[in-house]
């Protein structure tokens, strides 16, 4: 059990401090560790949850306690929420005592457009993972079709977008 | 807006200030928040307000969460940073639980593990949607898709480790894109 807490906690530190562009840049090594690596569950497991968190609301950040109390129970809760907002928090306090420093546009620019291909590439990565598993069938793959096309050409709340490939799936058509 | 129409939060205020937010923040807070930090309660100014976030954005960590910490650290320290991190994260916890719990139990139903399958394939769409958006803005500058393309298949292709990955490429993009500016 330490020995499982012990690596949630390593994997979620590294990720809380190189998640940078967001969450979802991280999905792909979440994906890799938890899935491949550990074995803790299955690709299945890890979408089902992924969507879970996209189904509540807060920070998308979410799916991370939802994985440690999979894994772990409330101690796996308690220790992956520490470890994935903690470190990045505690650099935020940090670099925020140091501001003046960050004020320099010059470099702050530099390294903030230098990072944006690397969030693009990581974040399709993610898309890609995520789609890779849930779409065994031409049903799912329609419906996340669907769904992409809806977000990003509409305005509609992505919350109906989830209903409705719940919906869709509680019926169990072309499964 | 003017910097006399401000006024700080007391430290309860920001805790229920951010569990609000955390509550009502469905599928992006980022808008919410703005609407409640610098029209609502007039903690920040608008030009207060970009400025944090553009320094937030540059960390690691959920933007949000960073900017969580960002304004209650601004107001009372270490305490409101906490304050404010806790509020925005409880209820969503308890709600991402509930929901999981809700899983672990009827996983066995066929009705609610294809219910969940196409929840999965919904958000999965919503991701695509997300990669696509933030890909947009690069299609006339050959050097950054290169880039993107070179992290998408170490990562989705290779799966290779992140930090490894990140740690080699980072540095590279960053030179690259100052260099020739694409």
């Amino acid at each position: 059990m330490n020995e499982t807490l012990t690596a949630l906690a390593i994997i979620f530190v590294q990720l809380s401090l190189i998640a940078f562009g967001g969450g979802n840049t991280t999905l792909p090594e979440m994906h890799r560790q938890v899935v491949d690596v550990h074995h803790w569950m299955t690709s299945a497991d890890f979408a089902a949850l992924y969507a879970l968190a996209q189904a509540a609301p807060g920070p998308n950040m979410m799916v991370v306690p939802l994985i440690g109390w999979n894994v772990a129970g409330a101690a796996g809760m308690a220790v992956t929420t520490l470890a994935i907002f903690g470190p990045s928090s505690i650099l935020t306090v940090v670099a925020l005592r140091l501001w003046h420093g960050f004020r320099n546009p010059v470099w702050r620019q530099a390294i903030q457009g230098g990072l944006v291909p690397i969030s693009v590439g990581l974040v399709a990565a993610s898309a890609t993972i995520i789609t890779r598993t849930v779409d065994h069938t031409w049903v799912f793959a329609a419906i996340t079709a669907a769904s992409a096309f809806a977000a990003t050409r509409t305005r509609l709340h992505p919350l109906w977008l989830l209903a409705a490939g719940g919906a869709i799936g509680w019926t169990g058509f072309g499964q | 807006m003017t910097e006399t129409d401000t006024q700080a939060p007391t430290l309860a205020g920001l805790f229920q200030g951010f569990l609000i937010l955390g509550l009502t923040g469905f599928g992006g807070v980022l808008p919410l928040a703005r609407h409640m930090v610098v029209e609502k309660q007039r903690w920040l100014t608008g030009t207060e307000f970009t400025e944090l976030l553009g320094l937030c954005q540059f960390l690691p960590g959920g933007n949000i969460i960073n900017l969580s910490v960002a304004i209650g650290l601004r107001f009372h320290g270490v305490r409101g940073a906490m304050a404010a991190l806790v509020g925005l994260i409880a209820a969503p916890l308890a709600v991402v639980l509930a929901l999981g719990v809700v899983y672990a139990r009827y996983r066995g139903d066929p009705h609610v593990v294809h219910m969940f399958a196409g929840l999965a394939a919904a958000a999965a769409g919503l991701l695509v949607s997300m990669a696509i958006k933030i890909a947009l803005p690069l299609r006339r500058k050959p050097v950054s898709i290169a880039l993107a393309v070179i992290v998408f298949t170490a990562i989705a292709g290779f799966h290779l480790p992140l930090v490894p990955t990140m740690l080699v490429m980072a540095p590279i993009s960053i030179f690259t894109v100052m260099k020739v500016r694409a």
